[in-house]
Parts: C-alpha cells; structure tokens; sequence
C-alpha cells in the first residue's frame, strides 16, 4: 500500500469514525478521536521543526502550555469578569482567543530560538528542554492562576454557530483544523522554503554557500512550529477544560516527540498515526490492567526496533526518499 | 556562624555535584563512544537502588547491597546493549530516544511488580549515622563525607581507566573514529557492550549511595536525569573532565541557590514574596546556568571533539 | 481481579433475590495505580473494595481505572466513566491537581463526587457544590492540628518548610493559622526535590525548637532520612502522610517517637474500626493505612445512602450522603455545610511494635474541627 492510500485511509477514518460513534450515541468515543486530532496537531507542528528542519525540539511543551494557558487566563478572566489590563476583561471566543495565543507563543518562539539556534545537536536538545523546564517551574511556583493545581475552564469556549459543548461539533472544529494545517504543512513542504529548510538539514555549509541565510529560515520554521503546536494546547484545554502545569512538564514534549516518532519521522501525517496508537493504547489497556505502561513501552519497543519510518513505514512498506 | 554555615552548604553542593558526576560519567562516555542518547540511564539508576535495597534488607549488609548494585546495573546495561541499542547504533537519534523512553516504562512497571507500589527501605550502615567534626569548627555529616571520598575515588577510577588501560584505549580509539578501530581488528561491539556496562554499573551504584539517603521509589531516577543531562550538556559532551566540572557547578549553583537566594531576595523584598521568589528561582538557577553558558559556549565548558 | 470481583458480584446477585426495587448504583473509580505515588491509590481501592465486597450488595457496580498522576488522563477517564459507562457517582482521585482537573466539570454534570483523599481548598469555600463531598479532609486539617498541638507542647520558635506549589503553601497557613509561637524560619523547597542538606543546615543554623514540615511522598523520606543521620535532635512534626503505614517502613527508624497528625489511626477504640483492621489484614496481609481508611469509609458512605434512598432520585440521595449515616472508622463523623467533614484530629506518635514500625495516638488535637473555608460556601 502506498503511503498516499495509507494517509487517505486514516482521513477517512478519522472523519468518519467519530460520525458512526455520534450516530450510536457513544460520545466517549468522539472525545478519544478529538484528543487524537488534537495532539496530532501538536506532533504536526513539531515534525515541522523535527522531521523538516532537523530541529530536535525538547521543549515544546513550552508551546502547548503556553496556548492552554492563554486560553484558560483569558476564560477564566471572563468568567469571574476581572479584567486581565484595564478595559479588557478576558474572552470566550475561540476565534479570538486562537490568534492571541498562537501570537504569545510566536513571540515566546522568536526569543527561545534566537537563543538556542546557536546550538545544535544534542545542546539544542537540551536548551530548549531547559526554557521549557523554566517555565514549568515558573507556573508551579507561580500561585496567581492555581500553581500545580491548574486552572479550571468551567464552560467550553465558544465558536459562532456552533454548539462546542456538543462532543461531535467541537471535534469537527479539531479536525477541521488539523486538515488545514496539514493541507498548509504539504503546501509549505513543497514551497521554496520548505526546500531550503530541508535542503539546510540534508547541507547546511552548502546551503549557506549558495547565499541563503540559514538562521532566518530555520528560526521561521521553529516560530511556525511553535504557533502551531500552542493551538493545539489551546484546543486541548478546551477539551479537558482545564490547565495544568503538566502541559510544561517534559514528560508532554515528549510524548509530542514520540508521536512524530513512533508515526514516522518526518512524514506529513506520522504525528496522526503516532498520536492515533498512543492515544488508543493508553484507554485500552488503561481499562485492561494496571501495568498497561509496561505493556505500552513493549509496543513501542517493537515499532522502533522492527519498523524502519515508524508505523507508516511500517504500514506503507515504503522508504522515505530522504 | 554565617561562614560555618556556608562552608557547610559548599560542602553539601560539593557532595550533590560528585553524586551527579557518577551519574553523568555513563552518559556522558555512552554518548561520546557510542553517540547514543540514553534516556533510561535513570532507570539504571533506579535499579541500582533496588538491587542495593533487596540485598540489603536479605542479607543486612549494606556492602553487599553497594556491590549487588553495581553488578545488577551493569548487568541490566549489558543486556540492554546486546538486545536493544546494538540494532540502532546505525538509526537517526531520535529512535534511540523512542526505544529508550519505551525501556523506562518497562523497567518502571517491572520494578513496581517485583517490589509493590510503596517506595523499599535502605538506610546506611550505623558508623556513618551522625555528624564529624572538621577543621575544628563545622559539624558535618559522616554519611557525606563518605559520599564524596568514595565519589572522587571512583572519578579518579575512572581517570585512570579511561586514559592509562589497553581497555581505556580501545575506548577512546572507538569514541574518535568507530570504523578506523574497527578495521584494526578491535572488536568494537564488545567495547560498546562494555562501555555502556561501565556507564549502568556508575548509575546504579549512584542510585545505591543516593539511595540511603532518599527515598527507594519507582521513578526516583527521572529528576537525576534531567540534572546529569544538564551536567554533561555544560561540562561538554563526551567530556569526562566535563562531567566533573559541570557536575560540581550544577551542585555548588542548585545547593547554594536553595540554602541563600530567598534570604537576598528578603533584604529588598516583602519576605512572602521573597520566599515565593525565591524558591521559584531558585528551582531554575541551574537551567538558567545551563542557558548562559550555551549561549557563550555552545559546545560546552570543554567540546570534546573539536 | 476487577473482573473476578464483578463476576462474583453477579453471580451473589444470582443467588440472593432481591428485597427491594433499588436502582443499581454504578461508581467509577479513577486513582493512581501505577508508577511514582501508587501505594495511595493501591490502598484506597483495596479499604474501598473491602467494604464493597463485605456488603455484597448486587446493586452496587464499580468499575476502576488507573490514572497514572496524569491530570489529562484523569479527565479522559472521567468523560469515559460518565459518557460510556453512564456511571452515577465518581471517586478515587488522589492528588488534588488531578481533583481540580476532574472534579469541576464532572459535579457540574450531575454526577456525585465523593473524595476519597484530596481536598483542594479552591473545592471548600467559594468553590463548592451541591454535587461534591469530601471524606477525607480539608487539605489545610491536619496541619491545623499540628500548630495547635505545637502550642500545648510550648513550642516557641518553629522552622516550617513545604514544597512550593499549592498544597504546600495551604499547609504552612494552615499550621500558621492556629500555632502562636514565633517562627525560627519558613522555607518553600522544590517540588520532587530529594536532597535537605541546604535545608537541614539551616534548621541547624536557625536556633529552633521544633521543626513542622509538609514533604509528601519521597521528598518525606528523603528528608526524615537525611535529617536523622545529620544526627539533629529537635524535634519533628508533621502531618499523617509522611507517617503512614505503607511509608513508614522505607522511612526506617528515623521516624521513630517523631508526633503527627491524622484523622485515623489503627488503635482507634470503635467497632467499626476494629472489624476494618482486622479485615484488612485478613484480606491483603498488611496493615491498613490511612488512605485504606478513607476509601473504606468512602465506599461504606455511599452503601449507606443506597440503603435509605434511590440513586435515582438525586436530592434524596445527596440528602442521605449529606445525613452520614454510617460507622466510621473514625468514631464521630458529620458533614459541614460545606460537605466537608467535621471530626476529630489526633496525634499520634510513631512507635515499634514487634518489628513493625506503627502509629499509637496520644492524645486529640482539635475536637469536632471544621475547615476554614467553609463560611465562605453558599451551601
């Protein structure tokens, strides 16, 4: 089967899955899929960095938490109407509070990989685990919005037109967004950028020589990474309705990192697959025994170690033309 | 009484950073030979705390858990190189980081079914309880003395091991150019085995003499090994002098951050907030080190390789 | 062993035909079964199966699930055990981050949460709801208590330390709240921190008479442990976690004669609670501990409740929680309005009995207490 089939068949199911269990009236079912479509756009975002650009992020947990967190500052605030700065008092509106928090995280982005793009390698590893780690203590520590105990969102976030307290409705607001992200990652794949991004991956020396200016692109593919995987955060705090500082810890970068990995690194719709597995994993054998981990980490143990390309190497039988 | 005070914290950053050095030391030779990013280097740790703990309380010699610990580890080491990590030393890092992650999961859950869910007991031996008396003046724990004597004993060990044996050697070659000692007819799979055997026994004798002193737990080895990652990451990777180096600022920055920062923070802030301040501060002073110092030296205090 | 439970219950269902036409009662139980802090959640399932098994009541279902201590993975549970498995009342959360993740939005849906463990004060006053009780305490109790014993003992000059995070800061103000000596220093440390040499050296240095600390789990251990061979001597006090039954054997006797408070002990002079221990050791071969307690107390609340009213109709059914209608281990026990206990706090002493390290209690700390919070809930 060819990796083209295989992503359209997971489309389809992943679209088409969530309709049947609607229909059956199994909304649980509709929530494990929005929790798949969500941290897969998380893992989309990080396989931009990752799988594109060679960027070994272990600090985009940062991002995540930073896109729940905006958005359970700004709800909180409108809910308890106690204005954030003067005049402005919070908001309820996904469309509103989407962009702010991709926008927070952008900037936080520019900043961390000004820095850490002076490394590489294993010490870009580790700086960016370290930012994140700073945070995640910062938000601990920090009592104003609930410290470890989190923040609570009492009431989903509001989309026009749409009823997001409806399990199958706000997973179409998920999935919806993660097609046009993964429609927008092809379409930047393929663009002159995208050329130079991996092209600086495969050569950086000969890249440069040819004039192009390897920072600049390198630090836009981490910011778009980063705006991208803080919406996802965004949408996750509204699935759970709740923030907590785990969304910092770097246990979430990486498991962000082991979905791009487990689904196949660098391929446009490994982060589904991973996140798909893991996420199944997880409610199934959560419910079967208590030593599911154990379980778990032998499955993932089989995937590294007998699939080259992850699950959809494994499943397309097809190299990656690298 | 403020300069004993302090003598006594440097000694107790002293002692966090050689007990973060053993730590480092395998990871930080695994990379440097084998260019491998071990992420269940903690959980060797654990293991090590284990071992020493069952042994401990079968046998009540804490001498014999020490050695069960160190055997036990390098064991566990070995059999993860031969059946995992062999397969993937020709993958990209990020598989190893996958198979890795995986492996703390099993060994966590394998541990917990063994023991049971509520931490082991391990205490050190009865000679080492209370406190000695140095210089005259500062009343220090007998325990941590100990700890750091056997410490620097063991990196001055590996010193030796690494730059005056055949063994030592052969490492180094295989660390500078795999294929080169390859094709002198080293048997470079059997120095892989034993390098990352090496690196598990340090862990898991780290965990042991941490172990006495902290709690015996599932997941104990998570925190140590995102601080040894810090430590080796400054020190420079593959840099066993590094890892010293690194390993003693880390302990000296995270102890005396602790002990001191809330009590500046007090003498120009409100002292609730300075407390808050402070603690939240000084919980990040090592990954702000960490930041600085890649920020100059990007390879680290000592690049390895240049 | 959930299935094997199930099957037995239906098959006890089999046999025995029903009395009356009760509505079954579905209770899903979320807490930490694996990796780091899973002895709590070990033992409030084992003290709340223990009762359900002994009721063998067939109209009471439970199903568990373990939740790793991952806040989002609690809340998936959660929405599975309400939405799939339509369960009516949900318990078994042990850590108040994971509480405040699930509690808010499950209570606002209707279903009945009845703590087993945490009790986040942000759930106690302003917070609270018709739909939530707690049966274990208020996070801030058992530190009261310790601050209120300090001050009989004539303790002038305490050093206190906790971790830096919420529950740390509640346990601090809550000793504060009721100790009236001076205080020889306050220190917030690291979460999941496990080295005290810095911390130690300056209790050394602080000139104290008691030291009052909050470190749960490991960090607890660790310090004991590492106090104890620094060879201190002032004396230590703490709330009941550090000194429990599952932990107190991997603290070692650095724990010995050291004063703490709980709501529960083993020696309690009930006849609740001397069935409960004898049982308990009977079914699972160890001592119970306090979280044992909890659960077992948690589980017998709710069979008390489906004895006098039916699940399906909510008010009588929350009344009847509310009235606490049952034998607590604890001897006296009642609901504020708050729906938070009010009950004894007392403080107990570790001691050796044989080769077991235990707890024998020596005296009550604070008679008939409520929780601070509670003027606060419109309730």
């Amino acid at each position: 089967m060819s990796e083209k089939y295989l992503n359209r068949i997971m489309i389809a199911l992943l679209v088409g899955l969530p309709w049947l269990a609607h229909w059956l009236d199994e909304p649980y079912y509709v929530s494990l899929a929005t929790r798949i479509a969500i941290l897969a756009l998380a893992g989309v975002g990080l396989n931009l960095a990752l799988g594109l650009g060679g960027m070994v992020s272990f600090g985009h947990a940062a991002f995540f938490g930073i896109g729940g967190y905006v958005t359970g500052i700004l709800a909180s605030h409108a809910f308890n109407s106690e204005p954030i700065i003067s005049g402005f008092m919070g908001t309820t509106h996904m469309l509103i509070i989407w962009p702010l928090a991709m926008l927070i995280a952008a900037i936080v982005a520019v900043f961390i990989g000004l820095l850490s793009l002076r490394t590489s390698g294993v010490y870009f590893i580790m700086i960016t685990l370290a930012f994140a780690q700073m945070i995640y203590y910062f938000s601990i520590s920090w009592p104003t919005y609930g410290g470890e105990d989190g923040l609570p969102i009492y009431v989903r976030n509001g989309f026009p037109g749409l009823n997001t307290l409806q399990p199958i409705q706000f997973f179409m607001i998920c999935c919806t967004l993660l097609l046009i992200t993964l429609w927008g990652v092809s379409r930047l794949q393929n663009s002159r950028f995208g050329n130079a991004l991996q092209a600086l991956r495969q050569n950086e020396t000969r890249v440069t020589s040819i004039g192009i200016n390897p920072l600049g692109i390198k630090l836009t593919a981490f910011v778009i990474s980063a705006t991208i995987t803080a919406l996802a955060g965004s949408l996750f705090a509204d699935l759970n309705r709740f923030v907590s500082p785990t969304m910092f810890s770097w246990h979430t970068s990486g498991e962000i990192m082991i979905f791009v990995i487990l689904g196949g690194l660098g391929r446009l719709y490994g982060p589904l697959a991973g996140a798909g597995l893991f996420i199944l994993c997880e409610a199934l054998l959560g419910g079967w025994t208590e030593y599911w981990q154990f379980f778990l980490g032998l499955l993932l143990l089989g995937v590294v170690l007998f699939a080259r390309g992850g699950l959809i190497g494994l499943l397309s039988r097809e190299q990656k033309n690298a | 009484m403020g300069a004993i005070l302090f003598l006594e914290q440097c000694l107790n950053g002293l002692q966090l950073g050689i007990m973060l050095f053993l730590m480092a030391a395998g990871l930080t030779l695994i990379f440097g030979v084998m260019g491998l990013i071990n992420l269940a280097h903690g959980s060797l740790y654990m293991i090590g705390a284990f071992a020493c703990a069952a042994v401990a309380s079968w046998t009540g010699s804490f001498t014999l858990g020490l050695v069960a610990s160190v055997v036990v580890a390098a064991a566990a080491g070995a059999l993860i190189e031969i059946g995992v990590m062999r397969r993937l030393y020709q993958r990209e890092h990020l598989d190893q980081v996958l198979a890795t992650f995986a492996l703390i999961l099993i060994s966590s859950e394998a541990m917990r079914w063994l023991f049971g869910s509520y931490p082991l007991y391990l205490d050190v031996p009865e000679i080492f309880y209370g406190a000695i008396n140095l210089f005259g003046v500062l009343q220090y724990s007998r325990y941590r003395l100990f700890i750091i004597v056997l410490g620097l004993l063991t990196a001055v060990g590996i010193y030796l091991l690494i730059n005056k044996t055949r063994i030592g050697m052969r490492i180094r070659a295989g660390a500078a150019d795999r294929q080169m000692t390859a094709a002198l007819g080293i048997n470079i799979s059997l120095i892989f085995t034993l390098v990352f055997a090496l690196g598990a026994a340090l862990a898991g004798f780290a965990g042991a003499l941490v172990g006495s002193i902290q709690s015996v737990d599932i997941g104990m080895g998570e925190p140590v090994l995102i601080l040894a990652f810090v430590v080796v990451v400054i020190g420079g990777i593959g840099s066993i002098r590094g890892a010293l180096v690194g390993a003693i600022i880390v302990g000296m920055v995270d102890t005396l951050g602790r002990g001191y920062l809330p009590q500046l923070l007090q003498l120009i802030l409100d002292p609730v907030f300075a407390n808050t301040l402070g603690a939240a501060l000084a919980s990040i002073a090592i990954y702000l080190l960490m930041i600085i110092i890649l920020i100059f030296k990007p390879q680290g205090l000592f690049p390895a390789h240049g | 062993m959930k299935k094997q439970l199930i099957t037995s219950m239906l098959s006890a269902a089999l046999c025995l035909a029903p009395q009356v036409e009760a509505s079954p009662v579905k209770v899903g139980m979320i807490t930490t079964l694996s990796g780091g802090g899973s002895g709590l959640g070990v033992d409030v399932r084992d003290g709340f199966m223990l009762a359900v098994n002994k009721a063998n009541n067939s109209d009471l279902e439970v199903i568990i699930e373990d939740d790793g201590r991952k806040p989002s993975l609690a809340v998936q549970i959660a929405d599975k055990m309400i939405q799939k498995d339509k369960v009516d009342i949900l318990t078994g959360i042990i850590w108040s981050n994971l509480a405040m993740a699930v509690v808010p939005s499950s209570v606002n849906q209707g279903i009945l949460y009845l703590s087993p463990n945490a009790g986040p004060s942000a759930l106690a006053g302003k917070g609270c709801n018709k739909n939530y009780f707690n049966v274990a305490w208020q996070n801030d109790n058992l530190h009261e208590a310790m601050g209120s014993y300090a001050n009989g003992e004539e303790h002038q000059n305490s050093f206190i330390l906790a971790p830096n995070y919420p529950a740390g800061k509640d346990a601090l103000t809550g000793y504060k709240r009721f100790y009236q000596g001076q205080l020889a220093g306050e220190l917030y440390t690291k979460l999941g921190q496990t080295d005290y040499a810095a911390e130690i050296a300056q209790i050394r240095a602080s000139g104290a008479d008691s030291v009052f600390f909050f470190l749960p789990g490991g960090m607890g251990i660790s310090f004991m442990k590492q106090y104890s061979q620094a060879g201190m001597t002032i004396p230590l006090m703490g709330p009941a976690f550090s000194f429990d039954q599952g932990i107190l054997q991997a603290v070692g006797k650095s724990a010995l004669g050291v004063r703490n408070s709980s709501q529960w002990n083993k020696d309690i002079d009930n006849a609740a609670n001397k069935t409960f221990v004898a049982d308990f050791e009977s079914a699972y071969g160890r001592l119970p501990s306090l979280y044992a307690s909890q659960g077992y107390d948690t589980a017998n609340l709710i069979l008390s409740a489906m004895q006098s009213s039916d699940i399906n109709d909510k008010d009588a059914f929350r009344a009847a929680i509310r009235s606490a209608q049952f034998d607590s281990v604890r001897g006296n026990f009642r609901f504020g309005n708050n729906q938070h206990p009010i009950q004894d706090i007392y403080v107990r002493e570790v001691v050796m009995q044989g080769d077991v390290l235990t707890n024998k209690i020596i005296g009550v700390a604070l008679k008939d207490h409520q929780d601070a919070y509670a003027a606060d809930c419109a309730l």
